[in-house]
């Protein structure tokens, strides 16, 4: 038994006591075993000091998906996380950071709060998990037997099933703090559930629809927070690489958006490079190669003349430091052979194209002992985008 | 007052399922539940559904296994439905998009499982309730213009008319405290088991035998009620589940001495005998000092191939990582059994009616009876869908020819009523809702669990009327409208302890060991007098035992070894 202290957001919407009006801090003391979890330490302080702390649970292990929160500010499940593991963080981050080591507890990120803990979680997660179109849509009738189907194709997509809806990565998520509308990624990991199953017939209406939405696949950052969050490994941000790549590569969609190429501009350019050259880096965005420097279409040329209000507010923000980084061609160059060892990371990466699915693979420190056991997969993946 | 033509309470598999079923019989249907449905108990169901669907297996080999496992108190002729019925439903799932395992030519692919003579356990990961809840959701979805979804609605009680119909239920909408009457013509209650009278337990919070003591309130009969299944692979102290696929993919039970013990209870099964078998092996192995000093026996997963255990059984990889700090691909892991699943519950025919007109219940909260005395793994979640969806479409042909109840008007009131009078209890006095709670877990585990006695389940009883008492005066903080969970607390509480009773007393009833019921005082099983269900209905205010016939097509009993 060791003693916690849960600094707790809390929130009660009928309150009638001035220090409890609108959002507030409350701490408890609970002790308990360092394997149990925070939210066995929430559930102590609700059972023995005050029923009215409020907060979605059920399984308190892992799989219905309930108890999602945020811990020292990371979006996660509480069942899941270990009161000890929490305390040693908190104090890291006392020490880093000056306060009180207090775990603490706060409602997810990116939606509505209802009481305490308890986000709305349908206004937001659920509405945009529907934008998805989330059930099969197979093509014709079904055969008289089950579908015949690839088992590593059911094993691929069981990587999207494995997502138990806990809304962790949709709390993570940077992009969708910037713009709300994004459909963001626990709607668009379960989009690749149905992409990546070969019993579904609207495989590129799905991917055309998800790749113009200007709120869709290309709204994503890279910035991994989801991953992090994500208490099954479901990597969803892996799963919206994998939808990007079928749709610019295997389907050949050229998106509105320009996120195709965008993407594409990012992966030539740290070929060439090695670094980032943000002067080409447009520039390539929207008229990619000779042909579209020499004939560039009108939308390319509108594109970038939009860009220029962004380009001047990172000149003003000090983003971008360096005044000849404008000048297209004079960014400086890997020093020595390095440019050559970026080009044989792109061959190696190539050449062997494994999919990234923990199903296959396992967990982190036996990548190497599983993947001598992998097979190349019949989807290709591209090493590197952005 | 919302109306339905069909309203279903719960929405786990059997709930949505029979949905999804009354919808497609053409009928306006209601799903109301507690949690969001996705958040529903029967994801924790790891390792498969069961279903003769290989050519060279039959529905009489899964029937008999079935039969076999139930120690002969399950009834044949459901056992039958659900056996011959089990590959289209199987297929069905399939068709609607669950990615279940294939075999190298794509087929549909099997892993072995407990109490069974074949490999016939159809399976996604371990994570097969959650895949198939899931596309079942997605269909709930695919089908909003029929179906109307009541999320985090809280049924305190069934609305029952004048002639002992039942015509509808009273909800709390829990994300602002108000009321409703439900109107429908036949009501499913798929609200799942009772498993939260028991700590530790492998089951959820939610599962708290809301529907068991709902029905039993508005005059259904419960059955079995003694039938409390410990499975035989939990963690210690969390109760939390791992998963039988475990031993069916080839992991080894050991004792402390290393000794692979089952060899002495089922030389032939071994760790795949029927779960009530391999419970009580390692409780003796426990109780006899050949276990480890934290009461409990090892799990070792370290002989299946890594590959393998990636592939087929990552969640308990992280149950063992996150919830005990064991790396199960390298080491042995301490386990023991664990309160799990209720075989008994309201009393059903084999199209999920009651006793109660316009009342139907599938799945955990019913009893068909498909268990018997012990279910057999990747049964329950073919229990679920089969009599989920034969509910649904028998609820919807109820409906089709009778017209909306009359529903009393103090329904409304009373239940109202109920929730104000909880609010108002005073702290002076009572008890905790949660101290209660606690201490009826504690109760249960010692005194109801793989090992009974008169003496052990008489002082159960005792305790459990004791609280029943307390509960009365329990008190809570919260004293508002909106997400109130405190107050929903105490409702549970009372429900938890409705369905107590009814397990001790018939526990008490039943002088002979069958199944999960195992009496030290009486350890044969008894056919002469106690191959029949015991029956607990509510006369007046308390429980009444009674008893009613098992049905017995082609399988006569015979000795049940492993």
């Amino acid at each position: 038994m060791s003693a916690y202290t849960l600094k707790v957001r809390r929130y009660q919407p009928e309150a009638e006591e001035d220090d409890k009006r609108g959002a507030y801090w409350e701490t408890f003391d609970v002790e308990l075993d360092p394997t149990l979890s925070v939210l066995d330490g929430l559930l102590q302080a609700k059972n023995d000091k005050d029923g009215t702390l409020a907060v979605r649970c059920s399984c308190r292990a892992a799989i219905c998906g309930s108890c999602g929160v945020k811990i020292n500010g990371q979006s996660t499940l509480a069942c899941k996380t270990q009161l000890g593991e929490a305390a040693e963080e908190a104090a890291r981050m006392a020490r880093n950071g000056g306060g009180e080591a207090e775990i603490v507890v706060e409602p997810m990120g990116n939606m509505p709060v209802i009481k305490d803990l308890v986000t709305d979680m349908e206004s937001t997660h659920w509405t945009k998990f529907r934008r998805v179109t989330p059930w099969l849509l197979p093509s014709g009738p079904p055969p008289e037997r089950e579908y015949i189907v690839p088992a590593e194709s059911m094993v691929d997509v069981t990587q999207s099933v494995a997502c138990i809806q806990c809304g962790a990565c949709v709390s993570s998520c940077l992009s969708m703090e910037a713009d709300p509308d994004f459909i963001g990624p626990a709607a668009l990991a379960k989009a690749y559930r149905f992409v990546g199953d070969p019993r579904d017939g609207q495989t590129t209406e799905r991917l055309y629809d998800l790749a113009n939405d200007p709120h869709g696949m290309y709204d994503c950052t890279h910035c991994f927070s989801c991953i992090d969050a994500c208490p099954k490994g479901v990597a969803p941000m892996n799963q919206i690489m994998r939808l990007r790549r079928l749709a610019g590569d295997d389907h050949g969609i050229r998106d509105v958006n320009n996120g195709h190429n965008h993407e594409m501009a990012f992966v030539k350019n740290i070929k060439k490079k090695g670094t980032l050259d943000e002067s080409l880096l447009l520039q390539e965005s929207y008229a990619p190669g000779v042909k579209g420097k020499l004939m560039p279409r009108v939308s390319a040329i509108k594109g970038l003349l939009g860009s220029i209000p962004t380009a001047i507010r990172g000149i003003k923000t000090g983003k971008m430091r360096s005044v000849p980084k404008l000048i297209p061609g004079v960014h400086h160059k890997l020093p020595g052979d390095a440019q050559g060892h970026v080009e044989e990371i792109y061959e190696r990466a190539e050449e062997s194209k494994i999919q990234l699915n923990l199903y296959i693979i396992g967990e982190g420190g036996e990548e190497d002992h599983a993947a001598e056991e992998v097979e190349p997969e019949s989807v290709s993946e591209e090493p590197t985008t952005a | 007052m919302p109306e339905h033509d069909v309203l279903v309470i719960g929405a786990g598999l059997a709930g949505q399922r029979a949905a999804l079923a009354a919808a497609e019989k053409g009928v306006s249907v209601g799903i109301i539940s507690k949690v969001h449905p996705v958040r529903s108990h029967s994801n924790a169901a790891q390792g498969g559904i069961n279903a003769a669907l290989d050519v060279d297996d039959s529905w009489e080999s899964h029937a008999f296994d079935t039969i076999k496992g139930s120690d002969y108190l399950g009834d044949q002729d459901a056992i039958e439905v659900m056996c011959r019925e089990a590959p289209e439903e199987l297929l069905h799932l399939e068709h609607i998009g669950v990615t279940f395992h294939r075999n190298e030519k794509g087929e549909l692919g099997t892993r072995a499982f407990g109490g069974a003579s074949k490999a016939r356990t159809y399976y996604v990961a371990d994570i097969t309730g959650q895949a198939i809840m899931h596309v079942l959701y997605e269909q709930l979805m695919k089908y909003s213009e029929q179906i109307d979804r009541y999320e985090e609605w809280f049924t305190t009680d069934l609305a029952i008319d004048e002639e002992g119909r039942c015509v509808g239920a009273v909800t709390r909408n829990i994300k602002d405290g108000t009321t409703e009457v439900f109107k429908a013509k036949s009501v499913i209650l798929a609200s799942g088991g009772n498993g939260q009278i028991w700590q530790p337990t492998t089951n959820a919070l939610i599962c708290t035998g809301d529907g068991i003591a709902m029905a039993y309130r508005a005059g259904a009969t419960l059955m079995d009620m003694e039938m409390i299944q410990y499975h035989p692979t939990t963690l210690a102290g969390k109760g939390f589940l791992i998963t039988e696929g475990a031993r069916g993919e080839g992991a080894h039970l050991l004792n402390a001495k290393g000794e692979r013990f089952m060899e002495k209870y089922a030389p032939n099964k071994m760790e795949l005998a029927s779960r009530d078998v391999v419970s009580r092996a390692e409780q003796t192995e426990i109780n006899e000092g050949r276990g480890f000093p934290d009461g409990t026996v090892a799990l070792d997963v370290t002989v299946v191939p890594r590959k393998r255990i990636h592939e087929a059984l990552r969640e308990i990889v992280l149950v063992g990582r996150d919830f005990a700090g064991v790396d199960i691909t390298r080491e042995p892991i301490h386990i023991k059994p664990g309160n799990h699943y209720t075989m008994g519950g309201v009393k059903t025919d084999i199209w999920g009616r009651t006793n109660v007109p316009g009342l139907y219940a599938a799945g955990e909260v019913a009893c068909v009876s498909v268990h018997g005395g012990n279910r057999l793994g990747a049964n329950s979640l073919l229990d679920t869908l089969i009599f989920g969806r034969r509910s649904g479409e028998d609820g919807a042909q109820h409906a089709k020819g009778h017209g909306f109840g009359q529903v009393s008007r103090t329904v409304l009131s009373d239940a109202e009523a109920r929730v104000d009078a909880i609010i108002a209890r005073k702290h002076e006095g009572g008890r905790r809702v949660s101290e209660i709670k606690a201490e009826l877990g504690k109760t249960m585990d010692e005194k109801v669990a793989v090992f009974r006695d008169e003496e052990g389940i008489q002082s159960a009883l005792e305790i459990v009327q004791r609280l029943k008492e307390e509960a009365t005066s329990a008190y809570i903080d919260d004293r508002g409208t909106v997400f109130n969970q405190d107050v929903l607390g105490a409702i549970e509480l009372q429900n938890m302890l409705e369905n107590a009773e009814a397990c001790c007393m018939a526990a008490l009833e039943r002088k002979e060991s069958r199944g999960a019921q195992y009496r030290t005082d009486y350890p044969e099983r008894n056919d002469e007098e106690w191959l029949k269900h015991i029956d607990v209905s509510m006369n007046g205010e308390g429980p009444e035992i009674s008893y009613s016939p098992v049905t017995i097509t082609d399988w006569q009993p015979q000795e049940r070894t492993y």
